[in-house]
């Protein structure tokens, strides 16, 4: 890439499954903070450009096209090196891990045991979730799961993130307020986003009807 | 139409746990009285403590029991790092399929086979010796040492780990099934975790929850294996199980009631082995807890010694499979073979021609023995599976898997000793009887979670047509689980061809399969003739697993639909 543009940038994506043809040449730039929505109907490929981005797309998948976030190229890095977050509609939290514990895994290494779980704990008193540390996943609800998944994810320091449905599992109340607080917690750190969804009100900013 | 009553279904759900628990009662209970020296058919009622005395202070038995423990113990722990360690470093990756097939064919191969053509392959006078001298050796003549039968059991222990390392990668893979497994390792990576130390730290735990009953499973047949020992451990004196083979075996009464006593005490180190085992899993738990917890992302020193150990274990294990297989299939077609020529000096059909009729007559019963034991197995774990709630019942599981968690010597005597009272020893009948101690549990796991993954608004829809329960079984779930049904009967027959003991006990010497023929030939010199009946033992699992595999991925082509 020639721009030293900061945010994440794709350029010129494909995606063929099959022989069928998902994508042709798709390309977008999203600054640091800003969210940019996908929308559009099931099986247009919007959930396999997620994974092209994160690293994850199936084998039986042809995918091409530049990558690159903060200005470096990453679409042919291994998932681990990316720096990217994903959240999915699944929470995917650890069900052998203790909640401080999924939010400790998350923690960058070298750091002291204080400071670990003194970002665990402040992890939880963000997301509304102060002495929650010890307690099993599988005993919290649908709202507090999303958000120790998504604090899990940005304990990780991700450079980018990207949301796969991730409210379509909660009631309507549940998940404005979720969404705000995703949202919230992603303004105030700055990174890129990109979001794919069924439901307009999900979008905190600009829309790209997809494909 | 009137459906049939549900108790003719409770009953028949209850058979297959009254024939695996009713003799492993009579078993114990054979086993329990003679070692407190009660014989109520001779008149001896009261317990006394002699017989486990004089079992303490026979000469043999605590270095016995000591080789037991410590080859038991230390090759499940191989194994069990082993297939943990595989897994971490294939299940990222895409060969981890691939590999299966090949895991699946050396787990498939007799212990008998295995042991006699590893015997083979690394005995100071076998293929590998061979292979390298006089010239890189400067042996003229075979060394004087034990590479194969060490005092220490040493390599027993490793052949049991090569063997175990199998099974339980197999097993993990079916448990990588039963969870979003793929999806917790993307989750790790994406939080910036190496594949190996992600798969380890997000999916093994879970995974390991799903193992344990093999696991203890592995414990409790490594501490109480008998084939193996006879040709791979020591021998004076051998580990516990073959010890207590040979008093049982012997006319003494005396150390009849020894073996007994015996018996009692290699249950006893088997649960207390395992109940070690489950206090180690928590120490283990805790401490990655503590420790693993700090953000390391792996790909260290550490991370590439598991991987590289575990792979090389699970190479090994292979390698040997296949070597073993070779080597035998070259005794059994050697003419003159003299030391230390690498390879025959010609081929001949001669020892095949001679030993046909024996080939054909043990086939015949191994067979028999195995298609029955199966049958009966495969009949009773259905109408287990069909008789009970949709919820998993504990109590049935508890008695049909007990069997898989004990040491076979620790209970076999005493089934023995009731089928001797109901003038049954020797017979067939009794043979295939106690190999469904073995048959019925591994069967029945292997229909039992398929079985309960079939939707069960089909078997709904099909009874709201108006066909009866029966009919619903046999004409809609059953042909649906045609895959595991195969995969069940591959099992099932792989299993009875295998075991030894059981069919050694059992048949009273009067019932000869290839497994216990393959065994006592290997205490014989006769290494042309040990080669031809070990291979035609290790060509009838594969066998039935190719033509189970077979089936299905035919069934598979005409229906895309059925279980997998």
């Amino acid at each position: 890439m020639t721009t030293a543009a900061t945010g994440l940038m794709l350029s010129n994506v494909k995606i063929a499954v099959d022989g069928l043809r998902l994508l042709d040449g798709f390309s977008c730039a999203i600054a640091p903070g800003e969210t940019l929505t996908l929308m559009g109907p099931s099986g247009v490929g919007k959930s396999s450009l997620l994974a092209y981005v994160a690293g994850a797309l199936p084998e039986t998948f042809v995918a091409e096209g530049v990558v690159s976030l903060d200005g470096r190229r990453i679409d042919h890095l291994p998932i681990e090196a990316r720096r990217v977050g994903v959240l999915y509609q699944d929470d995917l939290l650890f069900a052998h891990m203790s909640v401080g514990e999924n939010l400790a895994f998350a923690t960058p290494a070298g750091l002291s045991r204080v400071e670990r779980q003194a970002r665990v704990r402040r992890a939880l008193d963000l997301a509304e979730l102060s002495g929650f540390e010890r307690r099993d996943p599988a005993t919290l609800s649908g709202g507090q799961k999303a958000r120790v998944a998504l604090m899990r994810a940005l304990l990780a320091e991700p450079k980018a993130l990207l949301l796969d449905e991730p409210f379509s599992k909660l009631d309507p109340e549940l998940r404005a307020r979720t969404r705000a607080f995703t949202f919230a917690q992603i303004a105030e750190r700055s990174i890129p986003t990109l979001l794919v969804t069924h439901d307009p009100a999900d979008a905190p900013g600009a829309i790209l009807p997809f494909p | 139409m009137t459906p049939p009553r549900p108790t003719s279904w409770t009953l028949a759900g209850l058979a297959l746990p009254a024939v695996i628990g009713l003799p492993l009662a009579a078993g114990l209970a054979g086993v329990v009285a003679p070692a407190f020296g009660v014989h109520p058919g001779l008149g001896a009622t009261r317990p006394t403590f002699d017989v486990l005395a004089g079992l303490l202070t026979d000469p043999s038995f605590g270095r016995a029991l000591a080789l037991s423990v410590m080859s038991g113990l230390g090759a499940s722990l191989l194994a069990v790092a082993a297939a943990f360690g595989f897994c971490a470093l294939a299940a990222p990756t895409r060969w981890f399929a691939r590999v299966r097939p090949a895991l699946a064919a050396g787990l498939a191969l007799p212990h008998a086979s295995f042991a006699v053509g590893l015997a083979f392959l690394v005995a100071p006078s076998g293929f590998i010796a061979r292979a390298v001298s006089p010239e890189l050796t400067g042996w003229r003549e075979p060394p004087d040492f034990l590479l194969v039968g060490d005092p220490w059991a040493v390599s027993l222990l490793a052949a049991l780990a090569l063997k175990e390392t199998l099974f339980l990668i197999l097993m993990i893979t079916a448990a990588l099934g039963q969870f979003p497994a793929e999806s917790l390792l993307r989750t790790a990576r994406s939080l910036g975790y190496r594949p190996l130390r992600g798969w380890l730290m997000a999916v093994a735990p879970q995974a390991y929850r799903r193992v344990r009953l093999p696991v203890y499973a592995v414990i409790a047949s490594s501490l109480g294996s008998v084939d193996l020992a006879l040709v791979l451990g020591p021998s004076s004196p051998p580990p516990l199980a073959p010890l207590l083979l040979r008093w049982f075996t012997d006319f003494d009464p005396l150390l009849q009631q020894r073996a007994a006593a015996g018996a009692l005490v290699l249950l006893a180190a088997t649960l207390l082995a395992i109940l070690a085992w489950r206090l180690g899993e928590r120490g283990i738990a805790a401490f990655a807890r503590v420790r693993l917890l700090d953000g390391d992302r792996g790909g260290g020193a550490l991370d590439r010694a598991v991987g590289a150990g575990a792979g090389g274990i699970v190479g090994l294990s292979l390698a040997v499979s296949t070597g073993a297989l070779i080597v035998l299939a070259l005794w059994s077609v050697a003419a003159a073979w003299p030391w230390p020529e690498a390879l025959p000096r010609g081929w001949t059909l001669a020892q095949w021609g001679a030993a046909w009729p024996t080939i054909l007559r043990l086939a015949g019963d191994t067979l028999l023995v195995a298609a029955l034991s199966t049958a009966v197995a495969l009949a009773l774990a259905i109408a287990a599976l069909e008789a009970r709630p949709p919820r998993p019942d504990a109590a049935i599981d508890a008695v049909v898997l007990t069997p898989l968690l004990l040491p076979q010597a620790g209970f076999l005597f005493g089934v023995q000793v009731m089928w001797s009272a109901l003038r049954w020893d020797g017979a067939i009948a009794a043979v295939v009887c106690t190999h469904l101690l073995f048959v019925g549990p591994y069967v029945y796991l292997a229909l039992r979670d398929p079985f309960h993954a079939l939707d069960p608004r089909l078997a709904r829809s099909a009874r709201s047509l108006g066909k009866s329960r029966l009919v619903t079984l046999l004409q809609v779930k059953l042909p649906l689980l045609l895959r595991p049904l195969l995969t069940a009967t591959a099992i099932g027959l792989t299993v009875s061809v295998t075991l030894y003991l059981p069919t050694i006990i059992a048949g009273a010497g009067r019932v000869t399969t290839l497994a216990t023929e393959t065994i006592a030939l290997s205490a014989g010199g006769d290494r042309r003739l040990l080669g031809v009946v070990a291979i035609t033992l290790a060509a009838l699992p594969f066998a039935a697993l190719r033509l189970a595999l077979g089936l299905g991925a035919w069934a598979a082509r005409r229906r895309r639909g059925l279980a997998a």
